[in-house]
């Protein structure tokens, strides 16, 4: 690996993980939201500084060509993030609707009390 | 407002979106049909003037600010009814298909069960559907009869009515989803030991178009309806995530 190549992946996963961080600091990403993040970003710099950590744990679990770890982890966190916007994004959505019920019951009774709303 | 038979308090609940056209005439007729309930239009989000028209109509309104769908206005609707003391529910749709003469059909059956379903092929009208709909919808009563205990013939109708231990049961629990509020309420009704029942009664021509006989359209509504069962079992009783 040239010394361009090593300095670029370094830089790349150092900058994934400030933002991160960055983002966390002023309150934009929440610390739940965070984790896979975190954890990936955190893989991302250990491995491009270290890059024969990548070599032997592909070494270790059989896979070849070690660029291929590097594709499935990645789409692997990739897929588990997703499925965790899935499952906020459920959430969101039935508190928006007991939101909208309350709202809705709540405005029933406003307008049931000042009869000049009417119309 | 009571139901003179009985002195129950009855709310017959309106999910409406975009309904303008026709909801007026919906509460008139439910108000010369049956004048001792109380009316209530669930405006679902709509975005011309459902509300105003309805409440011009004499009718109450609830407001949602945004389209919740059929489920989640009528769990707004139970809510109310709930949260004001109503001992009968009754869903009726805005676009006219239901007729607001067979209200007392319903409520002479509610008297000894939970739900009462006003099923649109137990005799009464001419309403017919063919080819995977039709596959759909006997598999759906069959299965549904089976949970229910009860023969169904017409387990996706919007003509219900409903008592006070219905009420409260799906004032908490009131699926949003696709097919939640027919398939998936009776599912948790059956899971609950609610009692159902069905009325035949004759539908009108709906004001919005008839039901669709595309085969794509009716294979995917199959599939949806199988998806919508299956879960609707494999769901955990005490409630899921809607709280």
């Amino acid at each position: 690996m040239s010394l361009l190549s090593y300095i670029l992946s370094v830089a790349a996963a150092s900058v994934t993980l400030l933002i991160v961080i960055d983002m966390l600091r002023r309150n934009r990403l929440r610390e739940r939201h965070a984790g896979w993040w975190l954890v990936g970003g955190g893989l991302a710099l250990a491995v491009s500084l270290f890059p024969q950590i990548l070599d032997a744990v592909a070494d270790l679990i059989g896979i070849d060509v070690p660029t291929n770890l590097v594709f499935f982890v990645s789409i692997a966190l990739l897929v588990l993030v997703c499925i965790q916007h899935s499952a906020e994004l459920t959430k969101v959505e039935s508190q928006v609707r007991t939101l909208t019920e309350a709202i809705a019951l709540l405005e029933k009774r406003v307008r049931d009390m000042e009869p000049q709303a009417r119309g | 407002m009571d139901d003179v038979s009985s002195g129950r308090r009855v709310l017959v609940i309106i999910p409406a979106y975009n309904e303008s056209e026709s909801v007026a005439d919906v509460i008139a007729e439910v108000a010369r049909e049956v004048p001792t309930a109380s009316c209530l239009v669930i405006d679902d989000g709509s975005r011309d003037d459902t509300a105003a028209v309805a409440r011009r109509a004499g009718a109450g309104v609830l407001h949602l600010p945004i389209n919740l769908g059929v489920g989640g206005a009528m769990r707004a609707g139970y809510r109310f009814a709930a949260e004001n003391g109503f001992d009968v529910a009754i869903q009726i749709d805005a676009d006219g298909q239901h007729d607001p003469g067979h209200v007392t059909d319903l409520l002479e059956v509610l008297a000894d069960a939970d739900i009462v379903i006003g099923a649109r092929f137990a005799g009464i009208g001419d309403y017919e559907v063919r080819g995977p709909r039709k596959w759909a919808m006997r598999f759906l009563s069959s299965t549904l009869s089976h949970a229910t205990r009860t023969r169904l013939t017409d387990t996706t109708s919007g003509f219900k009515a409903c008592g006070p231990r219905a009420i409260a049961l799906f004032a908490r629990e009131m699926p949003a989803e696709y097919l939640g509020d027919t398939i998936e309420a009776l599912v948790i009704a059956a899971k609950n030991g609610l009692t159902v029942r069905q009325v035949p009664v004759a539908m009108r021509e709906r004001s919005a178009g008839v039901p669709s006989h595309n085969p794509v359209k009716s294979a995917v509504y199959l599939l949806r309806a199988v998806f919508a069962l299956f879960f609707a079992y494999a769901r955990p009783t005490s409630g899921g995530t809607d709280r």
